[in-house]
Parts: C-alpha cells; structure tokens; sequence
C-alpha cells in the first residue's frame, strides 16, 4: 500500500501506532506501551539513510509480543558472610539469571557479584512454569524482587530487636538497616554482612520466599528495517544490514537484551529465506540434518544492528517487558519487502529461496 | 449484566457470537452463566482460559470481582511462547 502511494512506511505506521488505551490485536486495552518511540528511533537511525545500489532494497516492519506472568516461585536465602543465594525455577535461556541477580542486587543494595542464581526444580522450590511466553526476567525478576523486600523486612526486623526499637523505625539503605530518622535513635548501620554472621543467635536463618502469578505484564514492540541485495541470476538474496529496534521496558542486562533482539532476527533471517522441509517424490525428508536444512551462520549475516528503547512497563518494579520473543515476530515480514524492493519478486509464501525469487524475477519479465 | 468477549477458538462455541452477556458478580458465576447459555464452553473453560479484566491478565480465581464497567476479555490458553 505504501510503495502504491509512494508513502514512507514508517512514518505511515507512526501515524497509526498503538499506544496507551488502545485497543490491542488480541483483544483488551493497551497499558503503556512503546511503539511510537520504538518508531522514531527507528526513523532517526542512520541505516535509514544509507544508499542502496543496483538489485539492492530495503524493507521495514513491526511487531510485537506480550509476555506472560504464569507461575512462579522464587526462594531467597541470606548466607551467614553476607551474601545471597537466589533459587529460580526458569531455566537461563538468554540471560534471565544476570539480570534477576541484578534487580536483587539492587534490591538490597549489594553489589551484584554477591548474589548468585541457581535453577532448581519443582521439589526444591515449587511450582513454575517453565521459560516460555517471555516471561523468565519479567515473572521470576518480579517474584525475586519481592521475596528481596521479604528478607530486607526480616533484616530491619533483626536489627530493631538488637537496637530496642520499633522494626517500623528501622529503614534498609544500601545494604543495611539504619535508625529511621532522629527519633528512631543514633545506632550505627548494621550491613547484611553483620546481621547474615550473627542471625544464628538472633532468630535463626533469614529467606525470603515469594509465589504467585505476577500481573502487570507489558507488551513489547519492536521495528526491523533489512536492506538485501537480490542476485537477479541466481535469485540469491544476500543480507546487507540489519537493523532492530525493540522497546525492552528497562533492559537490566543490555548485552543480554542485545543478544536476544539478534537472536530473534537471525533466526527471523533463516526463516525468511531458507528455514524449509524437502520431501522427495516417495515421501521422504530430504534434508534432515544441519548440512541440507540451512540456518544463516556467522558468515551469512552482517552485524546486527541494535536499538534498545526504554519505556518502562507500570506493572514491574524495575519496568521490564519481556524481549525474548518479539524479535522473532517482524524479520519474515521486513525480509519479503526488502526482497519486493529489490527484484520485484513479491512473493506470498514462505521461505524466499533463491529457485523461487529466481521464478519470480523471471515471471514478471 | 456484564458482557464478556470472545476471543480465538472461543466464539464458535457461543455460536459464533463476538461476546456475551451474562448476570455475574464474580468469575465463577461468569463462567456458570457461560456455560448455561452455552454449554459448548465448558471443556475449554474448565481446562483454563486466561481472563483479562481491563486489559490485565488476572489470577485471582472464581472469587474475584467483575463490574459491568469492566472490559471482559476470555482467551482460550494455547500452548507455547
């Protein structure tokens, strides 16, 4: 529609971008979202200008997806030198482990190496669903935050009975419990460390447990702009840059949220143009191994390109949005126009192998 | 009366309606009434759908409150991510 009326696609899908209160393709309300920013870092990115040459197209597109809240527990033990163990039951499948130590971390004002995350199964800690529906950052970061905030409570707790004060006077502030205010008495700060050495003799060990189904689930969208180039010979189509721009809510690991926004369009890549099954005439898979069925390797793909947008999600404590499976969402898309552009080669179906662009580039001869 | 909205494989079951209408004041007697009108709903309500109230996947069960003001979506739960 766009290239009929010789529009700017991006800027056609600025001007009709989702955001807050609207309604969404699945059904219910939109909360805050952040498709119109993802858009206009898109359009300020300077793969947007690059000159494109002979056989060469580009082609954009956007998607998105939710994340689910699920299941989920989480366990939080305080170790007696003022370290912290953490027990998850999402399997670490991009990350999700750094990042839940970081928000815990931050939490309890520790630093981040004194906190480590272990993956336990369902006897050892309870019932999770496991990593699925972009939820592992979202829902076990949000469970470990609050079983955090637990211990912290039974930490000030601690302290208050050492001091002869109210628990309600007692405030935790980078890694330890602290009189809250004049009235509350001068005591000096008692760190994790020192409340962890003695919480043998003063109550017995200090966990923090928490479970639920969290809520406040955040969509995340994400804009993929591909620039191909078409060999109008062979109808081989060759990656020439790439870029992603996904709103992550807040990205607590960036490497990590980098790696699976390249992830996704990677994988996006090779459905779009290679990822097929080849059944011969007697019925049998062809290319049943690694070497017949092609993913794109290192030596297929240019860089990546990454953009991470930050619109915090209101329903996480640290506002993340799982990113996990939105960058899987646009590449088929953004690769078929890039192709279109490119040959004249619109093809309707799945993946863009060169036998078809060639027969296609051929037919509109 | 509150209207409920029917999403993915769920409306061929309630004769093809977009939504319903329903006397409820929490979810389990939402999903009661459902099924008295449309008994086609039961299996797939009673192996999980995802109720969505005002745009936020719930987990508060039967008990939990619905308003005719609320916006009322049921999703039928498919597997995957």
């Amino acid at each position: 529609m766009c290239r009929e009326l010789s529009l700017d696609p991006l800027a056609v899908r600025l001007k009709n971008a989702a955001k807050e209160g609207t309604k969404s393709s699945y059904g219910p309300t939109y909360n805050r979202i952040g498709l119109v920013e993802t858009l206009e870092a898109t359009m300020a990115h300077p793969n947007l200008s690059a000159p494109l040459g002979p056989n060469q197209g580009r082609g954009v597109a956007a998607g998105f997806w939710f994340n689910h809240g699920g299941e989920t527990s989480v366990s939080l033990q305080i170790g007696e030198d003022g370290t912290v163990g953490v027990s998850v039951g999402t399997p670490d499948i991009g990350g999700s482990r750094a990042s839940i130590a970081l928000m815990v971390a931050e939490t309890l004002g520790i630093e981040y190496e004194a906190v480590r995350v272990n993956v336990v199964e369902t006897g050892s800690l309870g019932v999770n669903e496991p990593t699925h529906g972009s939820r592992a950052t979202f829902a076990s970061g949000k469970a470990a935050v609050e079983a955090a905030e637990s211990a912290i409570k039974q930490m000030c707790a601690r302290a208050a009975a050492e001091w002869g004060i109210d628990p309600e006077a007692v405030e935790w502030v980078d890694g330890s419990a602290r009189p809250a205010g004049e009235n509350a008495g001068k005591f000096p700060p008692l760190t994790i460390g020192e409340i962890g050495a003695k919480m043998g003799g003063t109550g017995g060990p200090i966990s923090g447990h928490h479970e639920s189904v969290p809520g406040g689930v955040g969509a995340s969208f994400g804009v993929h702009v591909v620039d191909v180039e078409v060999d109008p010979e062979t109808g081989k189509s060759t990656v020439l840059r790439y870029l992603v721009v996904q709103d992550a809510g807040r990205a607590i690991h960036p490497a990590y949220v980098e790696g699976q926004y390249q992830g996704g369009a990677a994988q996006g890549i090779g459905w779009a143009l290679n990822e097929e099954y080849v059944y011969g005439a007697d019925g049998r898979l062809q290319n049943p191994m690694f070497l017949d069925y092609r993913i794109p390797v290192a030596s297929d793909l240019p860089m990546i390109d990454t953009v991470i947008v930050e619109v915090p999600n209101p329903g996480h404590p640290y506002g993340v949005r799982g990113v996990g499976e939105t960058g899987i969402a646009p590449p088929l898309a953004a690769v078929a126009n890039a192709v279109a552009a490119a040959s004249g080669a619109r093809l309707r179906s799945l993946p863009l192998s060169p036998p078809k662009v060639l027969a296609a580039i051929k037919a509109n001869k | 009366m509150i209207k409920v909205h029917l999403w993915s494989g769920l409306r061929r079951l309630a004769g093809g309606a977009e939504s319903v209408t329903v006397q409820a004041a929490t979810v389990g007697q939402m999903f009661d009434a459902m099924i008295a009108a449309h008994p086609g709903l039961e299996p797939f309500i009673k192996a999980g759908v995802s109720v969505v109230i005002d745009g936020e996947v719930t987990a508060g069960g039967r008990n939990l409150a619905v308003k005719p003001e609320n916006e009322i979506y049921l999703i039928q739960r498919v597997k995957g991510g």
